[in-house]
This record gives structure tokens, C-alpha cells and sequence, in this order.
């Protein structure tokens, strides 16, 4: 019986640092292992001692793509702690923040990141020398997104205007319209890239995911509702733990997520999608269709499609906020820390992220904890990989090889804010 | 370009604290994250640029490199460490793919020897430092008056 084994010493085009390994024997996988070797970053300890309104600033550091969601998470979670609700035009302006962190890291990752491995270029560059135009477009595309989080989060990367109970400065209805032009040529890019990234060629794989990701009552979700499950969970945010574990796995320095019931699940664009099509426009849905996407999306290679589905919902929506927004009375609703415990989930870009802390009666942050999206769909990954690994083990090396990194980028996967790199290897056995 | 909290990674804002009183007025000077996307917008309707950044290749401490950007890549192996999914040469190869590349680009990159955090500016590449912003202020002159 023939055995090989696949080696990925670091992945490319991957936020962080990562590799995976694969023993094959016959056609069978026999041990698959997605390697997280970056360091351990200790956020949730730096955070001990910290006062409670220094959470969104620190967390935001976690991640140059997506500080937004950090920040997000950490307010809801304080605001929670201490029975205060957001509402109103802060509340509108945090949806606003949110469609700009969308557009930049769904526009990167579909322009940047992934669209590469459909066409066959080793990266961007070499795909921007064959397809200028597109690039234009996608860098056009991130570059409003660019400016909306600028605008209203005070600058485009690590923004600083987000506060506990909204922001330190609200920005004037004259300044959110110069967003507006930009942004209704963004919605006619977005159908676009819906356009043409459905013909792309997409692997067969089909998976039984639980999918889980936000729910609200009249929106598709970015920072507020119940966390729902293609199985049936649906639970508040403050019951996450009583579903969900972290564990240590001795290969990885990221935790791994899992339900404690059920065991692997996925969170990001195809569970939100899969579980919130009805919140989504009717052009999203529209363009959703014309692009051959059903209801629920079980490819993850589709998930390119998805996030473009997101990217114009996120335009369309970043727009209807523009025009209902009215200048708020206050920036920030008044806050007073008490002793507490508060608990935040919102829809980053890559899914669910979720953060809980203690407060002690002063506002000093005396215990945090932080499940990001990659640590939650680490085992999803791996799952993937054993799944198509089988149905293609008779590929030469290379093709096997493209198809193992093509497969991990459908998870946008954000191992840290660091940089990338692969190398991979298949070895005879 | 660089980190404020990555000891010599920290030499192209250093070089800019030199430049800020004394570079010529044609050439404003701008402290950047570096993320490239980000980059290829600042740079992609000027006529000449000068980009200075920290390289990293096992050279000594304060090794002065100088690459003219707009006729060749930069050595990639020199500036293989950002925090950004595009990086420094890759924002030059995909200005070039896509024609944003400034007339002259111009990048001084300064050998580090740590990039811990917290640690500050290594002696050679202070000394280092020193002299790139001498020989940027020199040419951005010269450029000017062209």
C-alpha cells in the first residue's frame, strides 16, 4: 500500500503564521494536522488590570484586517456589563463602521487572496499583469471601505474613534454624503464581482456543516442578535459558554473551538449566509441567484461568491444608513462602571468573535477571554482538507498541493495580524 | 515605514523625525503603517517618492541599501517582514503590473539587527539613520531643482 505524506511549512496569503501536514496511506488519510506555530500573543492576560474602556483600543490591536469586529465585541461586552444599550443613530453609525471593515476585508481577500488560486496565478501581481482591470476594481472596491472606517472610526487601520456607550466624535450627515457617490459606484462593482466571480471554476465538495452565526430579528447580522445553529442552537450571547469549549491541541498554538455537544462547526460567510438569506436585501438575494447560489451554500469553495453576496449587501446597507442618518444628541451614551460581567459577540468578517470579561467595582478589567473566528473553524478546516484530500489522492503532487491551499484560504483564515508565506511539500512516504 | 515598537524596525520613522525639519519643501514627508494597498495609493500620482524602511538579510548592522524601484524589483529577501498582506516589494510589483508606479521610485532600506519589542534603535542603525536622511534630503534637492 503506497503512502505520502503532504508537508506545508507556512501557508501563504494567510493572515499569520501557519502550515499543515497530511500522512497518507492507500487513499486514506491517516493523521492531518493545520499547524498554528506563531506565538501565543497573551492578549487576554495583557487585558487583566486594564480599565474597562481600554478593551476596544487593546483588542483592536489583535488584527490590522479586522480591528473594527475587536472593537465591536469589547463594547458590546462592556456595554452589557454595565445594562447600557446603544441605540439610535451610534447604533447606525456602528453598522456603518462595520459595512466599511466588510467591503475592505471581503474586497482583499475575493481581489487579493483567493481569486488567484481559481485562475491559476501563483498571486496577485501575476494576476493583475493578465486581468488590470479587475485589480483596478477590487483596489477601487477596498479603498471605499477604506474610507468609511477612516471616516467614521478615525483612521483606516486600528481605528481610534470607537468608545464604550459609541464614539468620542459623531461624524456631521454632510461628512457621512461624501461617502455616497463613492458608494453607489462600490454597489454596481459589487454586483460586478458577484458577476464574475460565479464563473469561476469551483472544486465539487459538498459539506454537512453546522453552521452558526448571528440572527437578528429584521437585519443580517453584523453586531447584535442570537447565535443560531443549522442544528437547532439558538441561545443568547451569554450562553456561549455553556455550548462552546476551547481545548488545547498539541500541534497548534490556537485554540480549538468546539460545540461541546456536537464537535466541529463552521462560522463566516457561508453560515451566516446559509442561516440569514431572508435578512439579506432583495438585490443581494437577487444578484445571490443570478450567480447559481441556492438558499444554503455547502461549498466552501463558493464561498468567494458568498463574501461578494456580503460585499454588495454591505455597500447597499452602508448607503441606507448614510441617508436615514440624523446627528445624534451625544457621541457616546454615559457610562457607569460597575462590578460585572459582560459578554459581546458580532460578526467580524471570518465569523462569530466573541469576547467576556469581569469588571471589578472600579472598571478594572479582572479576567478576559476572546474566541476569534480562525480558532473556531480550525477543526472545519481540517475536515475540509481530510474530506477532499480523499476524493483526490490520486492527483500528481502539484495539483494536490494547489487544491490543499486553495481549500484552507476558503476560510479567509486570520492566524494572526502577521505576515504570510508557504512553502509546501509532498514527500513519498 | 516601519514599527515603532520593533526596535530597528523602527528606522524609517527615525529617518523621518530627521528629514521633518530639514527635507526640501517640494517633498512632504509621510509616516506610513505600510501596508501596500494602502501604499500604491499614496504614491501613485507623484512624480518621484523616496521610501525608507527597515531590511533584514543577515548583513551588518546599518548596511545602507539603495534600489531605484521604478526600473527593477526590489530585492524581496531584504523587506520580508510586514504585518501586512502586501507588503513593501509587493506593492511595487502590483503598481507596476498596474501602472500606478511613480516616475522615480526610490528606496533606501537600513540593515536591522533587532526587532524585538519594545527594544529601541540599535548604534549602528541610529549612525545609519543619520546618513540615509543626509542622502535623501540630498536628492529630493536635486530632484527638485530638475
Amino acid at each position: 500500500m503506497t503512502s505520502k505524506t503532504i508537508k506545508v511549512n507556512y501557508l501563504a496569503r494567510v493572515e499569520g503564521e501557519g502550515g499543515l501536514s497530511v500522512k497518507i496511506k492507500g487513499n486514506q488519510v491517516t493523521d492531518l494536522q493545520l499547524n498554528i506555530f506563531e506565538p501565543p500573543r497573551f492578549f487576554e492576560a495583557f487585558l487583566r488590570g486594564r480599565r474597562y474602556d481600554e478593551a476596544p483600543d487593546i483588542t483592536a490591536r489583535i488584527c490590522g484586517i479586522c480591528p473594527v469586529a475587536y472593537q465591536m465585541s469589547a463594547t458590546h461586552a462592556m456595554e452589557n456589563a454595565f445594562g447600557v444599550t446603544v441605540g439610535g443613530p451610534l447604533r447606525a453609525l456602528r453598522r456603518l463602521l462595520y459595512c466599511g471593515e466588510w467591503i475592505e476585508s471581503h474586497t482583499l481577500h475575493i481581489y487579493l487572496l483567493h481569486a488567484p488560486d481559481f485562475l491559476g496565478f501563483p498571486d496577485a501581481i501575476h494576476m493583475a499583469k493578465a486581468h488590470p482591470g479587475v485589480l483596478e476594481r477590487g483596489l477601487q472596491l477596498k479603498k471605499i471601505g477604506n474610507q468609511i472606517v477612516s471616516l467614521v472610526g478615525g483612521r483606516e487601520i486600528h481605528p481610534i474613534n470607537v468608545k464604550v456607550g459609541g464614539f468620542y466624535k459623531a461624524p456631521t450627515k454632510a461628512e457621512l454624503y461624501t461617502l455616497y457617490e463613492p458608494l453607489q459606484w462600490a454597489m454596481d462593482a459589487a454586483r460586478e464581482t458577484v458577476r464574475w466571480v460565479a464563473a469561476l471554476p469551483f472544486p465539487a465538495l459538498e459539506r454537512d456543516y453546522e453552521f452558526v452565526a448571528l440572527r437578528h430579528s429584521d437585519e443580517y447580522p453584523f453586531n447584535e442578535g442570537r447565535l443560531v445553529s443549522s442544528h437547532g442552537m439558538d441561545i443568547a450571547i451569554a450562553d456561549y459558554e455553556e455550548h462552546f469549549v476551547e481545548e488545547h491541541v498539541p500541534y497548534s498554538n490556537a485554540l480549538h473551538s468546539r460545540l461541546k455537544q456536537r464537535g466541529a462547526y463552521l462560522v463566516g460567510p457561508l453560515a451566516r449566509y446559509s442561516l440569514n438569506f431572508d435578512r439579506l436585501t432583495p438585490a443581494a438575494q437577487e444578484a445571490a441567484r443570478a450567480a447559481g447560489l441556492a438558499e444554503v451554500c455547502r461549498n466552501p469553495f463558493k464561498s468567494i461568491v458568498v463574501r461578494s453576496v456580503e460585499l454588495l449587501y454591505a455597500c447597499e446597507e452602508a448607503l441606507r444608513i448614510i441617508r436615514a442618518y440624523e446627528y445624534p444628541d451625544v457621541a457616546a451614551e454615559a457610562i457607569q462602571p460597575h462590578a460585572g460581567i459582560g459578554h459581546g459577540l458580532t460578526e467580524a468578517p471570518r465569523g462569530i468573535l466573541y469576547h467576556r470579561y469581569c469588571i471589578d467595582d472600579q472598571g478594572v478589567i479582572t479576567e478576559a477571554k476572546i474566541v476569534p473566528p480562525t480558532s473556531q473553524n480550525q477543526k472545519a478546516i481540517e475536515a475540509d482538507l481530510r474530506e477532499l484530500i480523499g476524493k483526490n489522492v490520486d492527483l500528481a503532487r502539484q495539483p494536490l498541493t494547489w487544491l490543499c491551499e486553495q481549500a484552507i484560504r476558503n476560510y479567509d483564515p486570520c492566524i494572526s495580524c502577521a505576515t504570510h508565506f508557504l512553502k509546501l511539500q509532498i514527500e513519498p512516504g | 515605514m516601519g514599527n515603532a515598537y520593533r526596535g530597528d524596525d523602527a528606522v524609517g520613522l527615525r529617518i523621518a523625525q530627521h528629514l521633518g525639519a530639514q527635507v526640501h519643501p517640494c517633498f512632504p514627508v509621510v509616516v506610513h503603517h505600510g501596508d501596500g494597498l494602502a501604499l500604491i495609493e499614496l504614491w501613485q500620482d507623484k512624480e518621484t517618492v523616496f521610501v525608507v524602511d527597515a531590511a533584514h538579510s543577515g548583513a551588518p548592522p546599518g548596511t545602507i541599501y539603495r534600489f531605484e524601484a521604478h526600473r527593477e524589483p526590489i530585492p524581496a529577501r531584504l523587506f520580508h517582514y510586514s504585518t501586512h498582506a502586501i507588503g513593501l516589494p509587493g506593492a511595487i510589483e502590483l503598481s507596476r503590473a498596474l501602472h500606478r508606479l511613480p516616475s522615480r521610485l526610490v528606496v533606501y532600506g537600513i540593515e536591522g539587527c533587532t526587532f524585538q519589542s519594545g527594544a529601541g534603535l540599535s548604534e549602528e542603525v541610529e549612525v545609519a539613520a543619520q546618513e540615509v536622511a543626509a542622502r535623501v534630503n540630498r536628492e529630493a534637492g536635486l530632484a527638485a531643482e530638475e
